[in-house]
């Protein structure tokens, strides 16, 4: 008899240790809070500091790299899981997290709190808290404003000899591009040039395969050549927008970019490989989120006066992609009253103050509209600039099959050389259409 | 033979021999059934149905066979089953050679050879996902080892080339890792059948003065080749379900060239959250490793009868 | 030694050259194939800025200083400060916070680095005890007993491993929401025992097959129970296959990385699906993954060694012995 208690008991063993360690750490008063991991991630935890001095809270932090971050973290909300209180969620996923109610609806709690939704840009509200789009409805506190921009070494751009070079081949000065066909000619005349003794490379962009990469990058080329991803008047209608010439030009262009001005390698690239070719000195552009800018203006090697920052260039219009994220509390979360606690810390604007000069974006009024803001750092004024003009990607339920559809599509024409723009775009109206049919959306 | 020994059974104490055997399977069995049989049988209802994880709310609907049609007629599909086949033979035919070759040198047996072997055989005891990904870090076209050891060879600047984001070299680039990875398991099979062979069949050899090759050609080989097919057997199960190294080193592109069929399911089922569809994809790749295996296997039997 | 013998040209005692050459390339293979290896651990002493350098730097302390940033890196997270605030700041108090300090940042706090591993020890032990466990007792009823379709069990314990570990996934993921075993230990355990049981039945099987009978038959003559006989007879002579077995689980569920990928997130996560992450500021801190997998690793090159003698019959569930 003595074997099968041992077998029994060393299974009971194992079992209970497991079930005691997990249930273990839920006990005392500790928040987690999960988010991509990258910059202002650091900044949010300095933040948080004064919050858990002010209520006796202690903060967790679970953050996850950008390519990993949606996988992980819808995973995460799918799975019912508990790890999170509080959750950063990427604006793309406010539609699928509002529906099946992995977030708390937060219009009550507005209300009683008295907690003002006008107080923070419209475009953020609309971006990162509202589903369905344009309707009072709230499940996420305007938390990180972010787009897609552009930042160059404006050292490099001040030397005589470049500028000089550069006004003889182009008959203009060397400045930071006011369109996008200029940005691919200065691109084009660094490519390859000799630097302090460094090859350099023109433009550091966005073609990761694996999550959302390439379709962020390719979507700044999109917007401002004139693509749309629906028919303004009747939605899901998306043939004559998505592959309207425009948008075949748009593509091309980002190919052509892509082919001619990126440094060796840049096949898979995404925000930190962006960071890396430019603050290692390989690149005279780079497009990535304004997120990184204050980090990268505190840089040793790049930074203070050596960078400088810009908005996406417009082409025929203007548009930049929208990034940024909204402030979540999860509905499988054990601690709602305490995660609550925590967005009406955060939501003052004393903090929302302090946010900025931490390094985070905030989206309050009370410090954007302020006279001194667009000072406040170089690329302050920029940030209102892209702010009034993003555009984001679908917001729909479905859009990670959206957003799988575009990468694959976009992928195989940039890189993998398969097919012309306008298969691509065909392709993935093909893919989308196939989507939204599935969703009920005909 | 059993039935012998039933009179002892009788004689002593304590529980009959078969409510032990009972209670020593009962449990394991039981596991399997809950984490292996249930799912698998959940999985085949899944695949009929419109289920998605990610909308659990949302109203179930009987599809019948439309996502097994959907996925047999998908010729993206039929893409990703050419790329895990492609995989799939090169790595096998690699390592088969070069493993078997070794093992061939290796059971010259000469001074060291033991120390040697386990050097050999350590890259397969690590994890490949661990591992994969620090071979991105080799690859990398400006920086990276393998780069620079192939211009050191030939005299290609190191950045001309780049193995994981090039349509052609990508293929290659994570045949490569795995053929590093697992060769040394084909040579430790191969070095179990060499070392089966009976010295006295070679003595007879050499009496009728047979030569080396003869030999190898009528002797070693034959011998071997029940442990080589046993070998490509579990590699070729292993590399069809090949998910952990590829996805770290590729994820998939340069646009889909290295999608393995895994990486497509994982895609579907964990992203996009189509769980009726990916699971009838589940099944599908499921029974063609199933049905493979068991033709692959009786093949092996008729070899080893022989 | 012998090369001059009449056996020159038999097989069976392979010449001294022959033996030579076939040395020199399997030594020569090995060195290559250890090269990856080896740029792990050496890596994992480089600064970012010399990992990254090009042409690569190779000889410690010639054409790089060593350095342990990387480890620094893997244990704490860091955050860039400006040189205002560094200087406001008391002197460093440990060289992780010196060498963080140097490049403008400052320790904010530890990484989740240590966690992980303790998930994948704990994981890794708790599912090595059940599975085998399990598969001594279900080993040894298959190899003792008429057991009703014994071969028919037996294939179905094989079976499943041939699904492909996503397409398990699926049921697993939607199975364990519904029981609350979404990211916990517990759930990691059971799923990587059941994993691990079939590779445990079919080798301790072969395993308990190599003892004879008789030496129970013996002790239940003397007096023994049949289960007294499996603890004091049957376990002790199976003790090095049981432990070859244990070294087996360990080390698949040691390096297991999509379950572990798909089914955890945090509170569970284990270093595989850890590692590839580790992210420093501005891309990949290369030093600080190279340490993560070289920490990782050695256990598991410690294992190879301890186990070269039973590792064929292991990798092929025991249809290979030696």
């Amino acid at each position: 008899m003595n074997t099968i208690r041992t077998c029994l008991l060393a299974a009971t063993m194992v079992g209970s240790a497991a079930l005691g360690a997990t249930t273990a750490q839920a006990q005392g008063k500790t928040l987690t809070l999960c988010w991509a991991a990258w910059d202002p991630a650091n900044a949010l935890v300095e933040l948080s500091k004064d919050f858990t001095a002010k209520t006796n809270i202690g903060m967790k932090f679970e953050f996850v790299p950008w390519p990993n971050f949606a996988d992980r973290m819808l995973n995460e909300l799918n799975s019912k899981g508990k790890l999170c209180d509080l959750i950063i969620g990427d604006s793309q996923w406010i539609g699928g997290s509002a529906e099946n109610k992995h977030y708390v609806k937060l219009n009550d709690f507005f209300a009683k709190e008295g907690i003002k939704i006008d107080d923070f840009m419209p475009a953020t509200v609309t971006g990162y808290a509202e589903w369905p789009k344009n309707s009072p409805n709230y499940w996420a506190l305007p938390a990180m404003g972010d787009a897609l921009g552009w930042t160059y070494r404006k050292d490099w751009f001040s030397r005589p000899a470049l500028q000089a070079e550069f006004k003889a081949k182009y008959n203009r000065d060397l400045a930071a591009p006011k369109t996008q066909s200029e940005l691919k000619e200065i691109a084009e005349f660094f490519q390859g040039r000799d630097i302090d003794g460094k090859k350099v490379y023109g433009a550091a962009i966005f073609t990761e395969r694996g999550s959302e990469g390439i379709t962020m990058g390719v979507a700044n080329a999109l917007y401002p050549f004139g693509f749309k991803y629906q028919d303004p008047k009747k939605p899901y209608a998306m043939n004559g927008f998505v592959n309207s010439d425009d948008a075949v030009k748009g593509l091309e262009f980002y190919k052509a970019l892509y082919k001619c001005c990126t440094p060796p390698g840049y096949s898979n690239a995404y925000m930190q490989e962006g960071l890396d070719a430019f603050k290692s000195g390989q690149a005279a552009l780079q497009m990535n989120w304004f997120a990184f800018f204050p980090g990268l203006y505190k840089d040793p090697n790049v930074g203070g006066d050596r960078i400088g920052f810009f908005v996406n260039p417009p082409e025929k219009g203007k548009g930049s992609q929208l990034g940024g994220q909204g402030l979540s509390v999860v509905s499988y979360s054990a601690n709602q009253a305490e995660a609550l606690s925590y967005i009406k810390w955060f939501a003052s604007l004393d903090v929302q103050k302090k946010w900025w000069e931490l390094g985070g974006y905030t989206c309050h009024k009370g410090v954007l509209n302020d006279a001194n803001f667009p000072k406040s750092a170089p690329f302050a004024a920029d940030f209102l600039v892209a702010m009034g003009e993003v555009v984001d990607f679908w917001a729909e339920p479905s859009y990670a099959q959206l957003m799988q559809a575009e990468q694959a599509r976009i992928h195989d024409y940039v890189v993998a050389d398969k097919g012309t723009a306008k298969q691509a775009l065909d392709l993935l109206i093909q893919d989308w259409t196939k989507v939204f049919k599935e969703d009920g959306k005909f | 033979m059993r039935a012998a020994y039933t009179p002892i059974e009788h004689r002593v104490r304590g529980l009959s021999d078969k409510a032990i055997a009972w209670l020593f399977i009962a449990p394991t069995m039981i596991l399997l059934l809950a984490i292996n049989l249930f799912p698998l049988i959940w999985t085949i209802q899944l695949s009929f149905t419109n289920y998605r994880a990610n909308r659990p709310n949302a109203p179930l609907r009987n599809v019948g066979l439309d996502h097994y049609q959907t996925i047999l007629s998908d010729p993206e599909i039929w893409q990703r089953m050419q790329a895990t086949a492609h995989f799939v033979f090169w790595t096998i035919l690699l390592q088969t050679v070069i493993g078997f070759a070794l093992a061939y040198l290796i059971d010259r047996k000469f001074r060291g050879h033991g120390f040697w072997t386990t050097l050999i055989l350590i890259p397969m005891m690590l994890s490949p996902a661990v591992v994969g990904n620090f071979w991105t870090f080799l690859y990398q076209p400006q920086i990276g080892l393998f780069n620079y050891v192939v211009s050191f060879f030939t005299g290609l600047a190191p950045s001309s080339f780049q193995m994981l984001g090039d349509v052609t070299l990508s293929p290659w680039a994570i045949i490569i890792v795995d053929t590093w990875m697992w060769t040394p398991y084909v040579m430790l099979i191969c070095l179990a059948g060499l070392r089966s062979i009976p010295d006295y069949i070679y003595e007879a050899a050499e009496v009728d003065r047979a030569s080396n090759w003869r030999q190898f050609i009528s002797i070693t080989l034959p011998m071997c080749l029940p442990f080589i097919m046993l070998a490509v057997l579990f590699r070729g199960i292993e590399n069809f379900k090949m998910f952990d190294m590829v996805n770290l080193l590729t994820s998939g592109g340069p646009g889909s060239t290295t999608e393995l069929a895994s990486i497509t399911l994982k895609r579907a089922a964990f992203e996009a959250w189509r769980t009726g569809y990916s699971s009838a994809l589940a099944i599908i790749l499921f029974v063609a490793v199933f049905g493979l295996a068991n033709i692959y296997v009786k093949a092996l039997n008729k070899v080893k009868a022989r | 030694m012998s090369g001059a013998l009449s056996t020159a040209h038999s097989v069976v005692a392979p010449s001294g050259r022959v033996k030579l050459l076939a040395g020199a390339i399997v030594v020569l293979y090995a060195l290559v194939a250890l090269v990856p290896l080896l740029w792990i651990g050496l890596t994992s002493i480089k600064t970012p800025p010399d990992s990254i350098s090009y042409p690569p730097k190779v000889v410690p302390f010639v054409h790089f200083e060593p350095s342990i940033e990387g480890y620094c890196n893997l244990f704490n997270t860091r955050s860039r400060q400006t040189a205002d605030y560094l200087a406001s700041l008391p002197p460093a108090n440990s060289a992780c916070e010196e060498i963080t300090r140097s490049r403008s940042m400052v320790v904010v706090g530890p990484s989740n680095y240590v966690p992980r591993f303790l998930n994948s020890l704990i994981i890794a032990f708790g599912s090595t005890l059940l599975s085998v466990g399990l598969g001594t007792c279900a080993a040894y009823a298959f190899s003792r007993f008429k057991v009703p379709m014994k071969d028919d069990l037996l294939f179905f314990i094989l079976s499943t491993r041939m699904m492909p570990p996503i397409a398990v996934a699926i049921p697993i993921f939607l199975m364990y929401r519904e029981l609350g075993l979404s990211d916990t230990r517990l759930g990691m355990i059971l799923l990587y025992t059941s994993v691990n049981v079939s590779l445990a039945v079919w080798l301790l099987k072969g395993f308990i097959d190599e003892i004879p009978r008789e030496y129970e038959e013996a002790a239940m003559i003397d007096g023994y129970t049949r289960l007294q006989a499996f603890r004091k007879v049957v376990l002790p002579q199976a003790t090095t296959g049981i432990v070859a077995t244990a070294i087996f689980c360990l080390i698949f569920a040691w390096n297991e990385y999509a379950f572990a990928v798909l089914l955890t997130s945090g509170t569970a996560q284990t270093a595989p699906p850890f590692i590839p992450i580790i992210i420093g500021e501005g891309g990949q801190d290369w030093p600080a993954v190279a340490a993560g997998t070289t920490l990782f690793l050695i256990p598991i090159l410690i294992f190879t060694v301890l186990l070269r003698k039973h590792l064929l019959r292991g990798i092929t569930f025991g249809a290979v012995r030696k």
